[in-house]
């Protein structure tokens, strides 16, 4: 099964609609919700770098009986050093993002530690592209 | 302990969801910062909070909150109240400190 959502970037206030929709989806299959709890959190964050940091982009999801796939690609800005950017605690969000409880710097390392594979690749002034899988069951 | 006797314990102020009460209360967190809620708070807790825009209902719902406490005498935004009724996640309030109302939670649910 595949699912496509659009992310605006800068619009706050639909932040979070892509990763509640495929949440209830998980819900609906039956997906453990130990598993759920985490791909939340990944989603979530996955879906927010886009609003905070990109101009637009998708979340591209596939669901099949072992795992679920979840692609994140947007243009904007891209990450200049995808390593720095991983660390705890980096952020380069703006003073007003950071008011708002955004931008603490734990969305990449928050979505790397809650799914079992994640990948990043990111151009420079053309966009970013965030892969992560978690299967089902061990 | 559920969410509608923390409100007449704590004397909190409900801005919406009194449809909701019922729900069990896990335990309390407290941050502002939305992405350590995100990664470190769990299902059933209640979150003390000052942020008071429409993303905290965006969390408090993917985390299956049962509530949430603006302190310090915050109040919700309209947006965040309808938010907060379709996801089916209280808002309460108070105009106590983050430190007192999670020492009083902390204590109701210690006790
Ligand atoms: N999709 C993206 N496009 C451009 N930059 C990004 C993107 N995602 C993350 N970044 C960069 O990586 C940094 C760290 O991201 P993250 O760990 O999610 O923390 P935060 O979003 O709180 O700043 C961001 O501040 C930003 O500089
Ligand atoms: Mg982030």
């Amino acid at each position: 099964m595949e699912f496509r959502y659009e992310i605006e970037g800068g619009n706050f206030s639909r932040a979070g609609h892509a990763s509640s929709a495929v949440k209830k989806i998980l819900k609906q299959l039956n997906v453990d919700n130990r598993v759920i709890k985490r791909v939340v959190v990944a989603l979530y964050e996955g879906e927010v770098n886009v609003v905070a940091h990109a101009d637009k982009g998708s979340m591209l999801v596939d669901i099949d009986e072992q795992r679920i796939k979840i692609r994140i690609e947007d243009t904007g800005p891209g990450i200049p050093d995808i390593d720095l950017a991983m660390q705890a605690g980096f952020s380069t969000a703006s003073a007003a993002v950071r008011e708002m409880g955004f931008g603490a710097g734990m969305g990449l390392p928050n979505m790397k530690k809650n799914t079992d594979q994640m990948r990043v690749t990111s151009e420079v002034g053309k966009g970013t592209q965030v892969e992560m899988i978690t299967w089902f069951s061990q | 302990m559920k969410v509608r006797e923390l409100i007449e314990k704590m004397g909190l102020r409900l801005f919406s969801g009194e449809l909701c009460l019922d729900k069990d209360i896990s335990g309390g967190y407290v941050s502002d910062l939305l992405s350590d809620v995100m990664g470190n708070a769990a299902e059933g807790q209640v979150w003390i909070t000052l942020q008071n825009h429409k993303n905290i209902m965006a969390v408090a719902s993917l985390k299956e909150l049962a509530a949430v406490i603006l302190v310090k005498g915050q109040a919700p935004d309209t947006d965040t109240m309808a938010h907060s009724i379709e996801e089916q996640v209280p808002i309460l309030g108070t105009d106590q400190e983050a430190f007192e109302t999670a020492g009083m939670l902390y204590q109701l649910l210690n006790q």
